[in-house]
């Protein structure tokens, strides 16, 4: 019968609406139970890295500079499922064992922190050397500074880079399937090995990626709103 | 109040500031003027450690600090709550409104919460006579009420000592006036004040001495009346002839 799936009989479309119908629960499930938590626990874990490992890269200590340029390196010149395959499969072998959805968020939050470091150094060093002498003249030192004037700053310059890291993180949370986590992609894997529909159940999961990743770059926009709010409408900081 | 001994500042092979001594008086009011790149913002600077010196004392209110010996990062945050700083270019917090960039300091530095942060900064941003802008962000408003800000967020601070450095010019001139008018008003307050600028009406009329300083060496120093008028030193009489 999949032979002829091209074909649109009516009792195709009727058999489609029935997998459909009973496929969509899952799919669902599985992003809210998965993509989605796997998505944002990794991207805040991965943010807190990022902010340290840009810090590291602009700080004056060549160690930590040493340090950091090497992480980044590393995860950027790695492919994301390799990374995945060595924390879950790899690991195991020198006696650590991590779970499914753990080894996962390590892998994403690594990846993220390495990428979103590159963003929010980028966004700090755009902040002017004017702002942090305004701070010190104040009594400021480094990490009020840093907190009160720097990163309220660079957070706006860097709202657009970061969204796009995390649209970018949802799509990459499918790889998580290879590691046996039962997000949606891979439910979709399940679904479609049962029913053989791949082209109709791919699809879906597509659709639902796809809404997910329209719905958050609306919620790009409001951010990106809320924080400009300081700003005129050249959109220059004055 | 300020005492500067042999102060040396040098960017690389550059040497900007050539052992420079100087005394400020309390509730004086110093104007320091010279040609561009004659080193007269990097000594403002090194006053409160924007730029940390390569050798000399300096003291500020009975606190010292000798750059002959390293310098601690707690004693420069220590010593920088002595001076007040207002930049040429404001440097005005954007994210914050222009009460915001007043308390500032006083919550964050100082410890202080909000109201009484809000009170100090209520008084100060009347005194610069920016009552109906107190909740504008600094894009909304002028350089010149921007500049006022500033000064109100460094005053905010209760600094001993003042420092202007080119306080007005990168103001339209329509605007420079106002600024100015606040910077007198301080100067009769009694506020010792350090003041690098190109107003030389504004030297003449409040300054209690005018220092002229060329390569990074005080050249000449006296009332601004003597120092106007009757320039001793040649390079003085051609400085001065070039802003006429």
């Amino acid at each position: 019968m999949y032979l002829n799936s091209f074909v649109l009989t009516p009792e195709r479309i009727q058999r489609l609406q029935e997998i459909a119908s009973t496929s969509i629960g899952p799919l669902i499930e599985g992003a809210i139970k998965f993509t989605i938590p796997l998505a944002i626990i990794s991207f805040i874990i991965g943010l807190t890295i990022a902010i340290f490992t840009a810090l590291a890269r602009i700080s004056s200590s060549n160690i930590l500079r040493a340090v950091a340029r090497v992480y980044v390196s590393i995860i950027r010149g790695t492919p994301l499922l390799v990374q995945l395959f060595i924390i879950f499969y790899g690991l195991p072998t020198i006696g650590i064992i991590i779970d499914p959805f753990p080894s996962a968020v390590i892998g994403f939050s690594l990846n993220v922190g390495a990428y979103a470091s590159e963003i929010i150094r980028a966004a700090i060093l755009s902040i002017p050397k004017g702002q942090w002498e305004a701070a010190y003249s104040i009594g400021m030192n480094y990490s009020q500074a840093l907190r009160k004037i720097v990163l309220p700053q660079a957070a706006r310059v860097s709202v657009p880079p970061l969204s796009n890291s995390f649209i970018g993180l949802v799509k990459d949370t499918s790889l998580a399937a290879m590691i046996l986590v039962a997000e949606m992609f891979r439910k979709a894997q399940e679904i479609a090995s049962m029913n053989y529909e791949f082209l109709f159940v791919y699809s879906m999961a597509a659709l639902i990626y796809w809404v997910i990743c329209f719905i958050l770059s609306i919620i790009q926009g409001r951010i990106e709103g809320r924080l400009d709010r300081f700003v005129g409408k050249s959109g220059g900081l004055s | 109040m300020i005492s500067i001994q042999g102060l040396q500042k040098s960017f690389g092979p550059l040497e900007v500031i050539k052992n420079v001594d100087l005394e400020i008086e309390q509730g004086k009011v110093v104007v320091i003027i010279g040609p561009s790149g004659s080193g007269k913002s990097t000594l403002l600077r090194c006053l409160n450690v924007l730029e940390t010196p390569n050798g000399g004392i300096i003291s500020i209110d009975g606190q010292q600090l000798d750059f002959n010996k390293p310098v601690s990062k707690k004693a420069i945050a220590a010593f920088r709550r002595l001076t007040g700083m207002v930049f040429q270019s404001y440097n005005l917090f954007p994210h914050l409104t222009a009460t915001g960039n007043v308390t500032e300091g006083l919550t964050t530095v100082k410890g202080l919460s909000k109201n009484e942060a809000g009170e100090i900064a209520e008084q100060l941003i009347v005194k610069v006579g920016l009552a109906e802008h107190k909740e504008k962000y600094p894009y909304q408003l002028s350089g010149g009420q921007q500049q006022r800000v500033a000064i109100a967020r460094a005053l905010a601070m209760d600094p001993k000592v003042m420092l202007f450095d080119e306080p007005t010019s990168a103001l339209d001139p329509e605007l420079v006036n106002e600024v100015l008018r606040v910077m007198k008003d301080l100067a009769q307050e009694g506020m010792t004040m350090a003041v690098v600028t190109h107003e030389m009406k504004f030297a003449q009329e409040v300054a209690d001495e005018v220092i002229f300083i060329d390569d990074g060496v005080i050249v000449e120093r006296g009332a601004p009346a003597q120092i106007f008028t009757n320039p001793q030193h040649e390079r003085t009489k051609r400085f001065l002839s070039l802003l006429q």
